[in-house]
């Protein structure tokens, strides 16, 4: 008999614009000591039905018909308070983001004893050394002194330890992890993924790895499910589902996930490549001209400059005259892009690539060095004046989330045109309709759309707008800070095709932030790899992936999950 | 809300005509989807009609007294009954609308315009401007708000003017707060740092980019501060400042009233006392509407 047996499970939420089916008839089973991957895009329901097992669902959910049968007994008709005793005994969640579901006011070793306690797992002097144990199972370092620790004090890999900790406190059967590794670096979710693996082999426990990342899945699941709208639309072994996949929609998913040996053009599926004409890779040619040049740059922040004592303290050092303590964020970094080239700035949360292309897009002051573009030294331009400075259009950016990045109060058409008035001198509406109409059919958006406010337009969508925002002005340098990360796997090939096509269009060169190498691989030209806020390799991108030199980079290629096919 | 035309418009009536048609089905849209702002906001158009109207409305002359009906319960003829000199109480109360409705949105007004500023300020640079707006706020909070109102108007004079900055200045550091949070939290949002990267000057961003963003919770605020301005108003006019009799104004009505109440002259407070009760019941509840209103997620 399997562990979690869920059968024709079906749920629906009331909204506003009427009722709407999340999952539909959803039948999948998990075995003891079985590790089930659930992957699907955003909207896919593959969280709504961890949730609906869990019986978690919001108000509006409503679990229509079906059952869930854990080990015989059926969790989604039983009284809630037999489920809640359930819950994180027998069956145990751990949620996407680790910060939040910790309590940040509470002391980690507590919040442990709290789950244990609530279980009547142990009592009284037993409380603490179970805790500790948990914490020790969890492989981190030091457990009687982390147990002292608040959620603040810890990295986010340590706090989802913590997390995991949590959920495991109790020995559970049945473990369901939400993107348990989301937000996190490359080298930190390997740690974790092997983590709970190990723990899940090791106490036979039945997993559920919800994902959008099919790379994940392959490396650490026995059997993945495949959901698209709501219904499982594939099934099988992680082997035979990626050699032989039995649905368009799964092969779509194969083919759209970058890997070390895929091209660009790949990543489309046929549909799209009949319209695209099929146009080689960027060329490589490093043209010789120069167009920015960065010299020994440096960032430093003061450390705790917010707390109300640190105005006392600055006040001590200048009477001492001792230098204030500094956090260096980019450590004397230094390197050249030329016209029309593509580089790729990598580098895991912290490192300082961030506040590298903060600094050059001039959004934020350098500490020391310098920044000269087209023969100018622009970082000697305070940030704060550059929004009038000639060189101002042509340097724009290309940010993360592309939710966060529009304004919600302006439509799309707002959005892309305010550079064109504030900096291209267009001052006409309908000059300002003319141009913007232009920008979006570059980037493919239909002009239909352009009277949208962004929470009218999807993920894809929203990230054109921004990308026709930043192209509006023909800038000669793009810096793209992470643009596909908040966008699924799908989303993500169009996007990076659009931008190589744009490239090759306009001839822009383009700084491109992001942690993942694959994704890099596909645009750049070359690599410049980030630790620390120090430069650690940088080089022709394919030689970086293929023969890294350094430790560090390395790892990080080693990180990285994938498939092979 | 912003310097450039919300939507290409194609038709011959002209943009604006337009943003009133979406602003107009938006109110319609939040009116029906809650019965509870439906009812905050008719009633907030009737304490509008009724202030504006109100001296028409109204059956008797407000100021004019007839001693011989004097103190005479509510009947037919007199709803509310009339006061100690024979004045009609409904009267009285329907013209005081105007008088104290006036009074409250001006105080919220000014301190809706000078906190949010100062709060906007002080969140999007923080540093010293943070400090200073900071402090400042403090320390008008440090008195208890309704005694320094009352030290405002009895050292600058018992002028209805007075009345309004006294209340504006109390409420300021609500706004400056709610403003200060509200934008901090957006100044590094990406498309404040795109509006930076367009070419927008610092004012601009705030201007355009920012501030708006912040208004929805500041609409709650503005709700629940015209309940406070309200009663602030009448509290003030009740211990003797600021609106002096015979001027129509619920706060002096209820403290002439109150006097009577023991002798068993009820309708003397408890009618005036109602319709500020009223007022400040529907301003409270408006805040969700109003918020819903200004919040672009909410627009279909």
């Amino acid at each position: 008999m399997p562990l979690l047996d869920v059968r024709d499970l079906t749920v629906e939420f009331a909204t506003r614009n009427g009722i709407v089916r999340a999952i539909d008839s959803v039948s999948l089973s998990v075995k003891k000591g079985e590790i089930l991957g659930v992957v699907g895009e955003s909207g896919s329901g593959k969280s709504v039905t961890s949730y609906a097992v869990m019986r978690i669902l919001d108000r509006a959910g409503n679990i229509l018909e079906g059952e869930t049968l854990y080990s015989g007994m059926d969790l989604a008709h039983m009284p809630e308070a037999e489920v809640a005793e359930l819950r994180g005994r027998e069956i145990s969640m751990i949620f996407q983001n680790p910060r939040t579901a910790l309590n940040p006011i509470r002391k980690v070793g507590h919040q442990i004893e709290d789950v244990l306690h609530a279980h009547a797992q142990a009592a009284g002097a037993n409380l603490k050394m179970a805790a500790v144990d948990a914490l020790k199972q969890v492989r981190i370092a030091d457990p009687e002194q982390r147990y002292h620790s608040y959620p603040f004090e810890l990295s986010g890999g340590m706090c989802q330890r913590i997390v995991i900790a949590i959920a495991l406190a109790c020995r559970p059967q049945l473990l369901i992890a939400d993107e348990p590794t989301t937000g996190l670096d490359v080298t930190t979710q390997k740690a974790i993924m092997d983590l709970v693996v190990d723990l899940a082999r090791e106490r036979n426990m039945g997993a559920l790895l919800i994902t959008h990342d099919l790379g994940l899945a392959s490396a650490y699941c026995d059997r993945i499910v495949v959901m698209q709208d709501g219904k499982i639309v594939d099934q099988g072994a992680t082997d035979m589902l990626f050699a032989n996949p039995g649905h368009p929609y799964t092969e779509r998913l194969i083919r759209a996930t970058p890997r070390p040996d895929s091209l660009l053009r790949d990543l489309l599926t046929d549909r799209e490549e009949t319209t695209t004409p099929a146009t080689t890779a960027p060329a490589t040619q490093a043209s010789p001209e120069v167009l920015l040049e960065v010299k020994n740059l440096v960032k430093t922040y003061p450390v705790g400059s917010s707390s109300p004592l640190s105005f006392m303290d600055s006040v001590r050092r200048k009477i001492a005259r001792t230098p204030a303590e500094t956090f260096r964020a980019v450590g004397g970094i230094s390197f050249s892009v030329g016209a029309g080239e593509s580089i790729g700035l990598v580098g895991e949360s912290g490192c300082g690539k961030s506040t590298t292309s903060s600094m050059i897009s001039r959004l934020i002051d350098k500490t020391e060095g310098e920044i000269i573009f087209d023969g100018v030294d622009i970082g000697a331009v305070p940030a704060k004046d550059f929004a009038r400075h000639e060189l101002r259009p042509a340097i724009q950016m290309v940010f993360q989330d592309p939710t966060e990045s529009l304004n919600p109060r302006f439509t799309a058409f707002q959005s892309i045109s305010d550079p064109m008035r504030r900096l291209g001198g267009v001052t006409s509406t309908d000059e300002a309709w003319s141009r913007a109409e232009l920008v979006a059919k570059q980037v493919g958006l239909p002009a239909h759309l352009l009277t949208r406010f962004p929470h009218q337009l999807s993920g894809g969508q929203k990230a054109r707008v921004g990308i026709a925002r930043a192209i509006a002005l023909h800038p000669k340098l793009l810096i793209l800070d992470e643009p596909t990360s908040a966008l699924d796997v799908s989303v993500q090939a169009v996007v990076l095709n659009l931008l190589a096509d744009l490239r090759q269009e306009m001839s822009i060169s383009y700084i491109f932030v992001s942690h993942d190498l694959n994704v890099v691989r596909l645009l750049c030209d070359r690599v410049i790899v980030m630790n620390t806020g120090k430069v650690v390799e940088q080089g022709p991108a394919d030689q970086i992936l293929s023969n890294p030199q350094m430790d560090y980079t390395k790892s990080l290629v080693a990180a990285i999950p994938h498939f092979s096919s | 809300m912003s310097a450039l035309p919300p939507t290409k418009d194609t038709t011959p009536t002209g943009g604006r005509q337009r943003s009133a048609k979406v602003f107009w089905s938006q109110l319609v849209y939040i009116a029906t989807g809650n019965p509870v702002t439906l009812i905050a906001f008719s009633l907030f158009l009737m304490i509008v009609i009724i202030a504006i109207f109100g001296p028409v409305l109204a059956p008797y002359d407000p100021l004019a007294s007839n001693a011989s009906n004097a103190l005479q319960p509510p009947s037919w003829d007199h709803w509310f009954g009339t006061d100690n000199v024979g004045r009609d109480v409904f009267s009285r109360v329907l013209v005081a609308t105007r008088l104290d409705l006036l009074i409250s949105i001006t105080a919220v007004a000014i301190s809706f315009v000078v906190g949010g500023f100062l709060g906007m300020l002080a969140g999007y640079y923080g540093s010293w401007w943070d400090r200073l707006v900071g402090r400042m706020v403090d320390t008008i909070m440090a008195f208890p708000l309704f005694v320094l109102a009352m030290g405002i108007v009895a050292a600058a004079g018992n002028t209805v003017e007075n009345i309004v900055y006294a209340t504006a200045i109390i409420n300021v550091p609500f706004y400056a707060r709610v403003a200060r949070a509200e934008v901090n939290v957006r100044r590094n949002a990406g498309y404040v740092l795109a509006a930076k990267l367009a070419g927008n000057s610092d004012i601009r961003v705030m201007a355009l980019h920012v501030f708006p963003n912040a208004l929805p919770p500041m609409m709650v605020q503005v709700s629940l501060n015209m309940g406070w301005a309200i009663l602030n108003a009448a509290g003030l006019s009740f211990i003797g400042l600021g609106v002096q009799p015979p001027t129509a104004e619920w706060g002096i009505m209820v403290a002439e009233g109150a006097n009577y109440i023991v002798s068993g002259e009820w309708w003397m407070a408890i009618f005036p006392g109602a319709a500020l009760m009223l007022a400040v019941f529907t301003f409270n509840l408006m805040g969700d509407g109003l918020r819903d209103l200004v919040d672009p997620q909410r627009r279909t």
